[in-house]
């Protein structure tokens, strides 16, 4: 089995859930792996995919596409794939891969199963495993076309470290672009500075209506900074406008996996639940034994959150210390 | 400006889930279907430009009989047509085939969808269209501004936001923070029942792209270690620390 791995870039970086997919598709025993770029002045990606445990890498160079386009980038994969005569792509459920992947899928006229959480085997059959209902239900899939796209979900899989048994092989694959290829392109990107986004972060420590109010939100964070943690919400905090949307957990904001959930003065409603209950290990404040949350935490605290954060707080950043 | 919205008809989100006993679909007794919630953003932004440029808001769903409830709500806000493309879709390629030939039908100038239904959560629907018709697209939308064939958008992306732009026709996928959308006055709930749903049959596909093998529940097994010590917060908030490093090896 041929496996091809989109690899993500953003910034010049490769992105994490495209090394995480180069793990998930070792786990399904490849015979051969290699790895897919498409971008403007693509050498400094090239250099890094280098390093990657790849036979081969493809390579589509081109300067249009300095401002990312996903349907030009679409036309790009879509070449590679069918010059690598891989037939099972797989690439991070990232924004990018969620958009992209199923792109792929039309092109090849294949299957494709997104936001895969696991895989086994059956034989040679790839069985993926989609969570649906917002993770109240999880189906395994089988893809029979030829061509099988998958979307990895982050953070589940360790990015790959493990480097090439020989140097991989660069393959440039040439494509025409032109410009009714590009009636949809990025224009800017703006990012939020220095603060890590959750659907990235490995530790989340979210807050909900038992915080009271905004001004009380420095608790939280100092509690995140000494987990090293992103910042998350409830959508009642969102509602209310104390906290922005992008930080919104739960099942009309963002789903997460990280491997610690610390959910502070949140009740713990099933739309919350559905954004954050593939967390490794979940913790809850709240001063109410009652609270649903309890129902499906690892470990949890019965108390007031003005007297307990201030002590978690203290208490991380001994055990961190020694 | 004449618009298509694509509206998806899925349970409720409180519902509870249980796999049915084919183990491929889960028990419908007692499941409320709904609107799908992003859905419900696409109409409302569909409403607000017909009614700046004038036009028409059609309303599509592709299912079986029942989605029909799904496009009686999307009429009662104020959508101005119907149309259920009879078929179960097997994949959401099913679906966005189906809009597909709808949209080459009626020619929209703009097709507004959700960001993602909530029972599949696929977000595969916006990207397949655009590659179907040939069309820009855009998905986890939060803002939309269209001046004459171009449309400018605000999407969401991992720690930010994007700006893109776009020629019309397009196909523009909706992220809470839009707008909002409006409840159906009781006037618009009885009107909607006058308006037309046209129905248009489409073949299943010949073969099948992907097998849902099985259907379970994830269950992982929690600790459960709820501290309950009265008085002092500081032993709680020690033992906790010590569990997360001895026990969870999370920090
Ligand atoms: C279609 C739909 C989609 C939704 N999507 C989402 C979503 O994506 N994300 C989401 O979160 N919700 C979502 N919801 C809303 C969800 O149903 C709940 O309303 C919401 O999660 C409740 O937020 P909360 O837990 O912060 O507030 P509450 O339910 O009010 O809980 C507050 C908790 O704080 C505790 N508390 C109060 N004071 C203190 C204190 N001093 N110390 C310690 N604890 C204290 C209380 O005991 C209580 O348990 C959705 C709802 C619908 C209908
Ligand atoms: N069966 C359907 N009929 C009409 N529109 C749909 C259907 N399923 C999904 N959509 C539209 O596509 C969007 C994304 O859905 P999905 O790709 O399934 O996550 C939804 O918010 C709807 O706007």
């Amino acid at each position: 089995m041929h496996i091809l791995v989109y690899l993500e870039e953003r910034n010049g970086q490769i992105r994490k859930p495209s090394l995480e997919a180069i793990t998930a598709a070792k786990s399904l025993g490849a015979t051969k792996l290699s790895a897919a770029i498409v971008a403007a002045n693509a050498s400094a990606i090239v250099e890094q995919a280098k390093l990657l445990d790849v036979s081969e890498i493809f390579v589509v160079d081109e300067p249009k596409l300095s401002n990312y386009s996903s349907h030009a980038t679409n036309k790009g994969l879509h070449q590679i794939v069918l010059q690598s005569g891989a037939e099972v792509i797989i690439m991070g459920a990232t924004g990018r891969g969620k958009d992209l992947a199923p792109r792929l899928t039309v092109a090849l006229d294949g299957g494709y199963v997104p936001d895969v959480t696991q895989f086994s085997l059956d034989g040679s059959q790839i069985v993926a495993t989609h969570p649906i209902y917002a993770g109240k239900a999880n189906a395994h899939i089988k893809i029979n076309t030829k061509y099988q796209v998958l979307s990895t979900r982050p953070n589940l899989w360790k990015a790959s470290k493990d480097a090439p048994a020989s140097a991989p092989v660069i393959t440039n694959v040439r494509v025409t672009f032109e410009d009714k290829d590009f009636t949809e392109k990025t224009i800017s990107l703006t990012l939020a500075q220095g603060k890590l986004d959750v659907s990235e972060a490995d530790i989340i420590v979210s807050g909900g209506r038992g915080m009271k109010g905004p001004e009380h939100w420095n608790l939280l964070e100092d509690l995140a900074g000494a987990f090293g943690a992103a910042t998350g919400a409830s959508r009642a905090v969102v509602d209310a406008g104390w906290r922005p949307h992008s930080e919104q957990v739960g099942q009309t904001g963002k789903t997460v996996s990280p491997s610690l959930y610390v959910a502070v003065g949140i009740s713990g409603a099933v739309q919350h639940l559905a954004g954050m209950s593939s967390s490794k290990t979940i913790v809850a404040i709240n001063k109410d034994a009652n609270a649903p949350i309890f129902g499906l935490v690892d470990y949890g605290i019965v108390g007031d959150i003005f007297e307990i954060l201030p002590a978690l707080t203290e208490e991380i950043k001994r055990i961190k210390a020694h | 400006m004449n618009i298509l919205v694509g509206v998806s008809h899925v349970p409720d989100t409180t519902t509870r889930i249980n796999v049915a006993s084919d183990t491929i679909s889960i028990d419908k007794t007692g499941v409320k279907y709904i609107l799908n919630p992003y859905d419900e953003l696409a109409v409302e932004e569909a409403l607000k430009l017909r009614d700046l440029h004038k036009g028409e808001v059609t309303v599509v769903s592709v299912g079986a009989d029942v989605a029909k409830e799904a496009i009686r709500q999307a009429l009662a806000m104020g959508a101005d047509k119907g149309v259920l493309v009879k078929t179960v879709p097997s994949t959401s390629m099913d679906v966005a085939k189906a809009i597909a030939t709808v949209a080459r039908e009626t020619k929209p100038d703009l097709i507004l969808l959700g960001k993602q239904s909530i029972d599949f959560d696929g977000m595969e629907v916006g990207p397949m269209l655009s590659e179907l018709l040939d069309w820009p697209a855009a998905t986890v939308v939060v803002s939309l501004k269209i001046d004459g064939s171009k449309a400018t958008v605000e999407k969401e992306v991992e720690g930010g936001k994007e700006t893109i732009e776009l020629t019309m026709p397009c196909i523009i996928g909706a992220q809470k923070g839009l707008n909002d959308p409006r409840y159906p006055s009781l006037p618009n709930i009885m009107k909607a029942k006058q308006k037309p749903i046209q129905e248009i049959v489409v073949e299943a596909p010949a073969s099948l792209r992907v097998t849902l093998v099985k259907l379970d529940k994830p269950e992982k097994k929690r600790a459960n270690k709820v501290l309950k010590v009265e008085g002092n917060a500081s032993q709680m908030a020690s033992q906790l620390a010590h569990l997360l490093h001895d026990e969870a090896k999370v920090i």
